[in-house]
């Protein structure tokens, strides 16, 4: 059986976006809504104001117990035992070769439940390693089918959220609380996959169309798709399993050393000690087309004297840049800010810059 | 989705319109909106020669890089600068400001290789 032959799952705002005019397209076994009225609008209005994002294909489990006792710490890359309850963590878990099988976050609910949030495409495999690892299997629970999500995202998210969960300003960046919303207890955490100020709300599956309606209501808040959140992510320099992740990659080829922690004992990582002794393979790299061409996935990347050091992993126009930005592997000594390398067979010229193409202070500010 | 009535039209939905031996070529709105966001134009060059039905230009949308072929032969004498800036004109306007080149025709009758808008239209209903 091919992918396309296999039954896609609908998230429970499905029938939301048929409604909206959306155009649907197959994304890790869902059907997703990849644009409502363009992508460009979409990103615009993440820019400026509000959007929401359907993300109710992603994975939550359920941890519970002690951290070390249970193997939690040990399948996490990341510090988790010093986390403070109600804060979350981003990381990633690793095979014993250290390829990242999924990157994802931690949310310490309480001192010992760990509420796990990972990519939906790789929900069942990330399940099945976390069963096999855990100390104690009856720990682990999946509740992804239960849970529906939404993100808000934007400058005018935390304003748009004030009215109805007024304590919603003294959550900071990657920290988390339940709140009363619609006549149900939600989880809010200040996180995102844009780069602006936002928040992901974490709800029932049954409450989730509601919660959709009624932010909606609100003319500054209109719905964004896959689109607008890939050309949002890519700017914001963020990661994307599948493209700057997979199993043959490892966190720090990927340029995520530092969501790593040395200090205690987990999966992978006396392959990546083993990788810091001889070095990476090959290292991510960032860099600006020198023209509105933007860069494709799979396209060959060059150095100046014309030979291939490697490939492109994510690509799109930015509206912020207003030319081209891209992601690669390339060989390690390759990746020098101000290098110039070339993309695709008609060698397209670009900067290499690092990955953060856009930053908003908003992101991380204090908020009341 | 509009096919205007003045145009000649490709089977790769590039438009044509020929005045005194002048033929301004484009993209047509079903085009642009297959496309999406357009985002890049990579246009020919005036004195160029171009060949009815060879890759002339391109298009990039956020979603995909797309080849655009002359509807017709001949040399171009002038490109649409203002997709340089602003390449989104295609999808606010093809068949009026988001023109892509103005091509001096070497072979009126190469004309008999296009479609009418009538025979345009009626093949957009047979690709569904």
């Amino acid at each position: 059986m091919t992918a396309t032959q296999e039954t896609l799952k609908q998230t429970p705002l499905y029938s939301e976006h048929i409604g909206l005019n959306a155009r649907i397209v197959p994304f890790g076994g869902w059907e997703m809504p990849v644009q409502y009225e363009g992508i460009l609008a979409e990103y615009g209005h993440t820019r400026k104001a509000v959007t929401l994002f359907d993300t109710c294909h992603m994975g939550e489990f359920i941890v519970t117990g002690d951290c070390i006792a249970n193997g939690l710490n040990e399948i996490v890359t990341m510090s988790i035992a010093d986390m403070p309850v109600n804060s979350c963590r981003y990381g990633m878990m690793l095979n014993e070769h250290g390829g990242v099988i999924d990157d994802l976050i931690v949310f310490r609910q309480e001192k010992e439940k760990w509420f796990i949030v990972v990519n939906g495409a790789t929900t069942a495999k990330d399940a099945a390693h976390f069963r096999k690892h855990l100390r104690q299997p009856e720990a682990f629970k999946d509740i992804s089918a239960s849970i529906g999500k939404i993100d808000v995202q934007g400058p005018l998210s935390l304003e748009i959220l004030k009215k109805y969960v007024p304590g919603i300003g003294k959550l900071a960046y990657y920290t988390f609380a339940h709140f009363d919303l619609l006549g149900e207890r939600v989880l809010i955490s200040r996180t995102g996959y844009t780069g602006e100020l936002g928040y992901e709300i974490y709800s029932s599956s049954r409450t989730v169309v509601p919660i959709w309606r009624e932010l909606l209501k609100n003319k500054e808040v209109k719905p964004a798709g896959l689109g607008a959140r890939d050309m949002l992510r890519l700017e914001a320099g963020y990661s994307l399993y599948g493209h700057e992740l997979n199993e043959d990659i490892t966190p720090l080829e990927a340029g995520l050393s530092k969501f790593t922690d040395f200090t205690k004992n987990f999966i992978g990582k006396e392959a990546l000690l083993k990788q810091k002794e001889s070095g990476p393979r090959r290292t991510l790299a960032g860099f600006i087309s020198d023209t509105r061409r933007a860069p494709r996935q799979d396209q060959k990347i060059y150095a100046a004297g014309g030979e291939a050091i490697g490939l492109v992993t994510s690509g799109t126009f930015s509206p912020f840049r207003q030319k081209g930005i891209g992601l690669g592997f390339v060989l390690p000594g390759c990746a020098q800010k101000g290098a110039t390398i070339y993309f695709a067979e008609d060698k397209n010229a670009a900067k290499i810059t690092g990955k953060f193409f856009y930053q908003n202070d908003s992101l991380k500010k204090t908020t009341t | 989705m509009e096919v205007v009535d003045y145009n000649l039209y490709t089977k790769e939905h590039e438009w044509v319109n020929i005045e005194d031996g002048i033929a301004t070529v484009g993209i047509s709105d079903y085009a642009q909106e297959a496309l999406g966001d357009i985002t890049f134009v990579e246009l020919p060059k005036a004195g160029d020669e171009v060949e009815q039905f060879e890759e002339f230009a391109s298009v990039e949308s956020v979603k995909a890089a797309n080849d655009i072929f002359s509807p017709i032969s001949g040399k171009v004498i002038e490109v649409n600068k203002n997709l340089d800036s602003d390449p989104g004109l295609i999808n606010r306007s093809a068949y009026e400001k988001g023109w892509i080149a103005k091509i001096k025709i070497s072979d009126p009758e190469e004309t008999s290789n296009l479609m009418t808008a009538e025979e345009y239209l009626k093949f957009l209903e047979s690709i569904g």
